[in-house]
Order: C-alpha cells, then sequence, then structure tokens
C-alpha cells in the first residue's frame, strides 16, 4: 500500500513538473519577449532592454525557467510586468475565494447526483428513473454560466430573494456570505451533478447483478438497504474517477461563474490579467489552476487505494 | 400480422433497445435544425444581422421581428442564424485538430505498446489538466482574442480524448483474427492501421466525434461570453449572452433566444453521441444514457 501511495505521488510530481514545462513553453516562448509587450510598440530598443534586464528576461531561457520553477515551490510567483507588484500575495487571496466555490458547489453537486443516479438506476425501467435521465441530459446541455444568469435574473433581479452579485469574506458577515454564494454554487452544482447522475446511475446499474447483492437480499435485506450496505462502495470507483476528471471542469467552469456573479477569485484575476496582457500573471493563474487539478488527482487515487482493498493488495 | 412482423425483425436488427433510436433520431433533428440554420444564413437572413435600429429596440417577437430585437434593434433571428455559423466553424474545425492529431497518436500507441504508449498516454493525461476553455484563455492572452485561436485551442484540449478512444478501440481490433493474420502475412503497420485498425474503430471515434462537438460549442460560448472569443461585430450566441447582462432582469428574451440556441445546439450533439454509441456499442450504451 506504501508502495503505491509513493508511485501516485511520484507520477503527481512528475505531472506537475511537466505542466509547469508545458505553462512555461506556451506562455514565455511563443509569445517573445515579455518586455517589447510592456514597452509598448514604438518603445526605443534601449527602454526595451532595460526592461528586459529588469524583468530578466534578457537572460536564457533555460535560467529564466529555473527561476520561475524554483520561485513556485517556494510559492514565489514573480513579479508583474505590467502591475509591477508581487503576484504570490494576490493569488494567495483569490485561490480562497475560488477554493470555497469549487469545494461547496462539488459537494452540492454529489449530494444531488448520488442519490438521483441511485434512484435512476434502481428504477430504470420505471418513469421516475427515466425523468432523472432526461432532466440529466438536459441539464448538461446547459453551461453553467447559462444557468448563473437564468438564477440570477430570477431569484435575485425578479424576486428579489438574494443579492445578485458581490463577494464579502465570511469574517466580515457570515450570512452575507452564505447569501452571496448559494446562487454561484448552484449554478456551478447544477451541470456537474447532471454529469455525474449519468455516472452513478451507470455504476450502480452495473453492479446491481452481482452476486453480493443477490446474497444481501436473500438474507432480507430490502433492495435500497443491500445497495447501501454493499453496493456503494462498489460503485464508488468510477464515480469517483469521473469526479477526479470533473474537477477541472468545474475549476475553469468557476472562472466563467465568477464573471457573471462579480466574484474576486482567480478566474477574475486571470480574466483581468488577459485583459491588460499581463503573462506572468496569466502564467502563475493558470499554473495554481492546474496543480489544483492535478492535487484533487492525486487525492483522488489516494482514495481509491484506501476504498478498495483490491487495488489496495496489487 | 405480417406487417407487424415485419417491422419488428426490421427494430431488432437495427438496434436493440426501443428508446436507442429515438435518441439518435432527436439528436439528428437537433443538430439538423443547427446546421441548416447556419446554411441558411449564407444565403438568407431576415435583416442585417449587426444593422443597428433603434426605432425598434427591445422589441418582443412579432410578425416583422420574429424573435423580436436586441438594445440596439437589431434582428435577434438574424443574429442567431449568423451565430449558429460561428458555433459550428468553431465546432467543426476543433473537433477536425483533435481527431487528426488525436487518432493517430492513439492508434500508433495502440500498435506499438510500451514506451510510445506510456509516454502518449502520461501526455494526453498532462494535457487533461488543461481544459479546453482554460488553453483557451492562454492562447486569448499571448495571441489575443480571435475564432482561430479559439478553434485551434479547443481542438489541442481535445486531442487526448481521441487518443484515448483510438488507443482502447486499438487495443481491441490488435487481437482480432484478421489483424493477426495481416501481421502474419509482414503487411506494413500503416498499412494495418490503414486497412484493419482504422475502419473498425470508426464507430467509436464518430462518437469521440460528437461529444467533443457538444464540448466545443460549451467552450465557444464561454470563451466569446467572457468577451475573448470571436470579436464583434460578428455575432456569436456567447457574445449576445454577454450583451444581455443589463437586462437580465428586465427584458429575458435577449438572454433566452442565445441561451435556448446554445443548449439547443448542445443537447443535439450529446444525443447524436450517446444515439451513436448505443448504436455501435449497444452492451456499453445500455449503463449510460
Amino acid at each position: 500500500m506504501l508502495l503505491r501511495l509513493g508511485s501516485n505521488l511520484a507520477r503527481f510530481v512528475l505531472s506537475l513538473c511537466v505542466a509547469t514545462i508545458a505553462v512555461f513553453a506556451m506562455m514565455r516562448v511563443l509569445p517573445g519577449d515579455p518586455a517589447v509587450i510592456a514597452a509598448g510598440e514604438n518603445a526605443s530598443p534601449q527602454i526595451v532592454a532595460s526592461l528586459a534586464h529588469q524583468f530578466g528576461t534578457d537572460r536564457p531561457l533555460v535560467v529564466q525557467y529555473w527561476d520561475w520553477f524554483s520561485g513556485l515551490w517556494r510559492g514565489d510567483f514573480g513579479i508583474s510586468y505590467v502591475t509591477r507588484t508581487d503576484i504570490s500575495p494576490l493569488v494567495a487571496d483569490k485561490v480562497q475565494v475560488s477554493l470555497i466555490l469549487v469545494t461547496l458547489a462539488m459537494a452540492l453537486a454529489l449530494a444531488i447526483a448520488i442519490p438521483a443516479g441511485t434512484i435512476a438506476a434502481v428504477r430504470h425501467n420505471k418513469p421516475s428513473g427515466t425523468l432523472i435521465s432526461a432532466l440529466s441530459q438536459l441539464g448538461i446541455a446547459i453551461p453553467g454560466f447559462l444557468l448563473g444568469i437564468v438564477l440570477v435574473s430570477f431569484f435575485a433581479l425578479r424576486l428579489g430573494w438574494l443579492p445578485a452579485n458581490g463577494w464579502v469574506a465570511p469574517v466580515e458577515g457570515f450570512s452575507s456570505f452564505l447569501s452571496r454564494l448559494v446562487l454561484p454554487v448552484m449554478a456551478l452544482a447544477g451541470v456537474q451533478s447532471a454529469i455525474l447522475v449519468r455516472y452513478v446511475r451507470s455504476a450502480v446499474l452495473g453492479i446491481m447483478h452481482e452476486d453480493y447483492l443477490r446474497t444481501a437480499r436473500a438474507k432480507g435485506l430490502s433492495p435500497l438497504r443491500a445497495l447501501a450496505k454493499h453496493g456503494l462502495r462498489n460503485a464508488a470507483i468510477p464515480v469517483l474517477t469521473v469526479t477526479s476528471v470533473q474537477f477541472s471542469a468545474l475549476i475553469i467552469g468557476a472562472v466563467v461563474i465568477e464573471r457573471v456573479f462579480v466574484i474576486p477569485g482567480l478566474g477574475s484575476m486571470l480574466l483581468a490579467a488577459v485583459g491588460n496582457r499581463d503573462l506572468l500573471t496569466v502564467q502563475s493563474v493558470v499554473m495554481v489552476l492546474v496543480a489544483i487539478t492535478l492535487i484533487v488527482n492525486l487525492l483522488v487515487d489516494m482514495l481509491y487505494t484506501i476504498l478498495d482493498p483490491r487495488i489496495r493488495a496489487a | 400480422m405480417k406487417k407487424m412482423f415485419l417491422s419488428r425483425a426490421k427494430n431488432s436488427a437495427g438496434s436493440p433497445a426501443s428508446g436507442v433510436n429515438s435518441t439518435l433520431l432527436m439528436g439528428s433533428i437537433l443538430v439538423a435544425v443547427v446546421l441548416l440554420s447556419a446554411l441558411l444564413s449564407l444565403v438568407f437572413t431576415p435583416y442585417d444581422p449587426v444593422q443597428a435600429n433603434p426605432s425598434v429596440r427591445l422589441s418582443t417577437p412579432s410578425a416583422t421581428h420574429w424573435l423580436g430585437t436586441d438594445q440596439l434593434g437589431r434582428d435577434l433571428l438574424s443574429r442567431i442564424l449568423v451565430g449558429a455559423r460561428i458555433t459550428l466553424l468553431v465546432g467543426v474545425l476543433s473537433v477536425s485538430i483533435a481527431a487528426l492529431i488525436g487518432t493517430p497518436l492513439g492508434i500508433w500507441a495502440g500498435m506499438k505498446r510500451g514506451a510510445v504508449e506510456e509516454v502518449t498516454m502520461r501526455a494526453s493525461d498532462i494535457l487533461l489538466a488543461f481544459p479546453a476553455l482554460l488553453l483557451a484563455i492562454m492562447f486569448a492572452a499571448i495571441y489575443g482574442a480571435s475564432t482561430v485561436s479559439a478553434m485551434v485551442a479547443i481542438g489541442l484540449a481535445s486531442v487526448p480524448g481521441f487518443a484515448r478512444v483510438a488507443r482502447a478501440g486499438t487495443l481491441q481490433v490488435m487481437n482480432a483474427e484478421f489483424v493477426l493474420a495481416a501481421r502474419a502475412a509482414a503487411q506494413p503497420p500503416v498499412r494495418i492501421a490503414l486497412r484493419h485498425v482504422l475502419p473498425n474503430i470508426t464507430g467509436m471515434l464518430l462518437v469521440q466525434c460528437s461529444v467533443t462537438f457538444a464540448l466545443a460549442v460549451l467552450a465557444e460560448a464561454a470563451l466569446s461570453f467572457l468577451g475573448l472569443g470571436t470579436p464583434p461585430p460578428v455575432p456569436s450566441w456567447g457574445r449576445m449572452l454577454q450583451e444581455s447582462q443589463q437586462y437580465w432582469g428586465t427584458f429575458p428574451l435577449l438572454t433566452i433566444v442565445p441561451g435556448v440556441s446554445i443548449a439547443v445546439a448542445v443537447l443535439g450533439f450529446n444525443l447524436l453521441g450517446d444515439g451513436l454509441r448505443d448504436k455501435f456499442d449497444p452492451k456499453l450504451g445500455r449503463g449510460k444514457a
């Protein structure tokens, strides 16, 4: 088991390193010298050269990469070429906002999808099961930001039940923090739960005819009790896989949701940086988003090992 | 009696479950609607989609403007029709990029095995951590917002999906007797790939095309909504949503029209994919949908 966890960890570190190379190559090598971009089109060569020296972009690319890479492990992203301020504290601030949003949305999506998907599987040839499947098909077709707009239009602007947008930190007022979270979390969770329902359904369908469930039923357990006691643990593995794959979709979905609800998270930071052509900030935020995805994948890989004794033994 | 028997026989030959055909049919109809809208917009739109006409701004559907008009008095129907073109253009080109790069990689990995397979699959795992929209936002930061950079980004991000499907299919086909025979006959690998492997995984690849298309439509819509997709004045569904922002509470039509269009396109391609999956692999399809 330790060996397995070790190899999970090794693969994670390797993936993370390759991802840093990919991000660096895309953001730094393709677009050319950031000093030229920062100086503007009509700048004299002297100004460009002094900016390049200031940014450190006049050094070889390998040195620049190593500088950035080693900074990342210390949590140091460098100084923005555009705003000339330190990027790290800003990232640290925004990442909390995004994580709250994404974690709550995933929790809500699972809380909806696991029971709904199980019911859809158990009643797969009854109208209620078909209805759930049809609703999930429809839900997948509605992008999160569109659901967000619909929710804002109706619950905030029409009915006035909840604030339309904005963000209040939990320490500044817990109830206003929560009331501003309801709609964005619902918007993010909506599509995810629709996707997850399909996988929960097919996972539960897949185990419904297993021998151990028949044995449990023969012992006198009701179908749902038998599933809950013996089935869900087995159905959990494929669902976990999808959850980890979907996490990256959720994180990027949050970028758009933050725009709809004017939430100051990593997404807003990323979009503002894109607007300013602040490439180092873009590079840093993208790296953080990718790292979060990889960390979640690592955690899920480790969870498999814990959940399934068969994998543990292997 | 005889007629009934015939129709049943036909049904069971085509597909096992009765719901399967309806999924494929529904998907095909919705996709056809989007496709026809785009084609129609090439030759005819009721009004100029970018021509502002302040005297009729924010009008509800009527005989003159079937879907109403927007905040500048532009005809919504005309804008939706032209928007379908952008949606399909981005979808077709990004799916093509993904299929043309991902499929050969996947077949190669599945035929060669060993280090080639390991490297290809690890690389595609890492690329999976870059969703289409994230890659598109990076491209917009580097090259500026444009339809081309959106298509390339969405296409590249969809490569791993095709590589995985092609590899999985290839692994199955490689054990078939006709492939073993071809290998025993010392046919060159490229010939085996083209003559024996590719035709046998076409079904799976078509499913992947359809599903990827739906994801591309979603990514393009989100990108345009963020203002990083196709630049004005060309109307795109995502930007129509963005422009409706001021009127979310007061004039919902501006949101509903492009919103429903996006949902119809995504639903259509998803249903088409599900229907194709059931058609090509009935065993796999039963658990899903």
